[in-house]
């Protein structure tokens, strides 16, 4: 059986008022969004790190991926763990806070301070819900761009995520060109293959099976389908990992026991690890969004933007881009990123590529892996060396 | 026999004069793609020196890393897989530096090559030099020497061939030959006077600029 830990005590307080920045767009501002609507009005919530160059040259974009947040190098306010890529953001860190000015928003669809479906509609007085548009991955960026019109940066120095992060990255490439110096993608795709959207499929079922899930309205009728997003979760879980690490971790021992108990039981280390991820995954985020997010990812696809062909997406770029994957990554193999490298050639464009050996999966870009922050940091460095950022 | 440790560098500039060589051959403010680019010291002279955009590839993460901390854009990738992806007349310069040895098929390799770029330039250790021929002729061992550095069973390179050799392969592809220089074990160009046979015995490596006929 499975257990949850109780509701915490104000689930929303983060969606319509977050413990970080926000930037407001009010009804004359509206976010012209993919699904044909004019959002208005609506937020983007943000952080920043380190200062702001006199000539605006130095602001560094770091998007986050699927379920992540802005709070990629402060502790998290709603979990209170250290921010999701520390590893990588700070002082003296590959993205180092002390040359760079970094800027990392909440995507639009989220639930931690950005408009989306469990943000109060302020027509109706209740959280959207599935009135929601549907969202995608050029919303979000168009939604980044807004914010960065309203910081008053012409052009970012740098563009930088992993996964969905690494898709906004490209989208960012391909929609304003001229507004990026440079672009690093990481662990992403041009474009969702088949079995990530049959994965994400799996994990939205999972979703609206939930009896509580209420047809997406349930914080309007005061439930929550935690057990449906607790399975989404375990689900994807399973995905970001490598079969490799998954035997390294856990192989098949016992948890808290010697012997199977011949029941279903968490016996298994693996399974109680599953069950802990997914409880505490629902408690820092909205079913609704996970919904909004996967199926941004899923109709990602730039090439068809642009007539079947990637290269044309890029075609005259002056960004200079480097491309990361990892080895054991099936979520998106190497031969995603060899996909956009080739494009990137053939469009003439500036690309660096490397493939760093780890067993760690898709995880792994937000893990501790000195090849990836070597790269990174050659990477950046010598941008900023041509960018003439000191 | 004594076998120096480092390939033979510039004094002023400490830059490999194979590499010197290679980026007299280039026309200043061209497009260049160096395969097999190592750590990017060519691709560095080439930009310096001849204002070149450059790109690279290699098969090394060790060497790619290297070459993303000189702000080079270089690729990790394998000569013998991922020239097909490259267009027709996509570079003016396409420079396979001490690299053909270590392909899988030179000839496929060396077509790419006159097809991607409107000239090619190759440089590869030469087999028939007469230290090789010695340790093999004489001594009846597989000849190691500062371009081949490797014991034979620990060795990148699986298809030497001697400078005739590769003249041979150019005229089998239907490469033209606009520039042929042998070094010496020194890396000086070897005097030109010198007859066919003379370069083979004597070159420790041919460069060569070639171009589609």
């Amino acid at each position: 059986m499975m257990s949850f830990a109780p509701l915490s005590s104000e689930p929303r307080s983060q969606v319509d008022d977050p413990s970080s920045l926000v930037m407001r767009f009010g009804a004359h501002e509206p976010l012209m969004m993919d699904a044909g609507i004019a959002l208005a009005p609506w937020q983007i919530a943000y952080q920043t790190y380190g200062t702001l160059n006199a000539d605006k040259s130095n602001a560094v974009l770091i998007c986050h991926a699927l379920t992540g947040d802005q709070h990629v190098a402060n502790d998290n306010p709603v979990t209170g763990k250290p921010g999701w890529w520390l590893t990588m953001v700070g002082p003296g860190k590959p993205v180092d806070t002390n040359r760079f000015f970094v800027i990392c928003a909440n995507v639009i669809g989220g639930c931690m301070g950005t408009t989306g479906p469990a943000s109060t509609d302020p027509a109706a007085g209740r959280p959207y819900a599935l009135d929601f548009p549907v969202v995608t991955i050029r919303d979000m960026v168009r939604a980044q761009a807004a914010l960065i019109d309203k910081l008053g940066i012409e052009s970012l120095f740098c563009v930088v995520g992993g996964s969905m992060g690494g898709m906004q990255v490209l989208q960012w490439a391909a929609s304003y060109s001229t507004r990026v110096f440079a672009a690093l993608p990481i662990a992403t795709a041009a474009r969702h293959s088949a079995q990530n959207i049959a994965f994400h499929e799996v994990g939205r079922q999972a979703v609206m099976a939930d009896p509580e899930w209420r047809g997406g309205r349930y914080l309007i009728e005061g439930t929550r389908p935690s057990k449906g997003l607790a399975v989404a979760r375990m689900g994807a879980h399973i995905t970001y990992l490598s079969e490799m690490a998954l035997h390294r971790k856990f192989g098949r021992n016992f948890q808290d026991r010697a012997a199977p108990t011949f029941s279903f039981d968490a016996d298994f280390q693996i399974e109680s690890y599953l069950r802990y991820q997914g409880i505490s995954f629902v408690e820092r985020f909205d079913a609704n969004s996970y919904l909004y997010v996967t199926r941004a990812m899923d109709y990602f696809d730039i090439a068809a933007e642009h007539g079947g062909s990637l290269a044309k997406a890029f075609k005259g770029s002056a960004t200079r881009f480097c491309l990361i994957s990892f080895t054991s990554d099936w979520l998106f193999p190497t031969s995603d990123s060899r996909a956009i490298v080739h494009a990137l050639n053939a469009a003439a464009a500036s690309v660096g590529f490397v493939e760093v050996e780890s067993d760690k999966g898709h995880d792994a870009f937000l893990l501790e892996e000195p090849e990836m922050f070597a790269a990174v940091r050659g990477f950046i460095d010598a941008a900023a060396r041509v960018r003439g950022i000191a | 026999m004594t076998v120096s440790s480092l390939p033979a560098t510039d004094l002023e500039t400490g830059h490999r004069l194979d590499f010197l060589l290679v980026a007299d051959m280039v026309e200043p403010g061209s497009r260049v793609l160096d395969i097999g680019c190592g750590d990017g010291s060519l691709l560095g002279i080439l930009r310096d020196r001849r204002g070149v955009d450059g790109r690279g590839i290699e098969i090394s993460r060790e060497g790619v890393n290297a070459c993303l901390a000189k702000g080079l854009p270089v690729i990790q990738g394998d000569a013998d897989t991922d020239l097909a992806d490259y267009p027709d007349d996509a570079f003016d310069y396409v420079i396979l530096s001490q690299t053909i040895q270590a392909t899988r098929q030179p000839r496929v390799v060396l077509e790419h090559l006159l097809r991607i770029g409107r000239r090619a330039i190759v440089s590869f250790p030469n087999f028939g030099h007469w230290r090789v021929r010695f340790d093999l002729g004489f001594r009846g061992r597989m000849p190691m020497t500062e371009n081949l550095p490797y014991s034979w069973y620990d060795t990148p390179n699986i298809h030497f061939c001697t400078i005739r050799d590769f003249v041979e392969l150019c005229r089998e592809v239907g490469a033209q030959m606009e520039k042929a220089v042998a070094l010496n074990a020194g890396g000086q160009p070897i005097r030109v006077t010198l007859p066919w046979w003379a370069w083979n015995l004597l070159g420790d490596q041919g460069v060569f600029l070639l171009k589609r006929r």
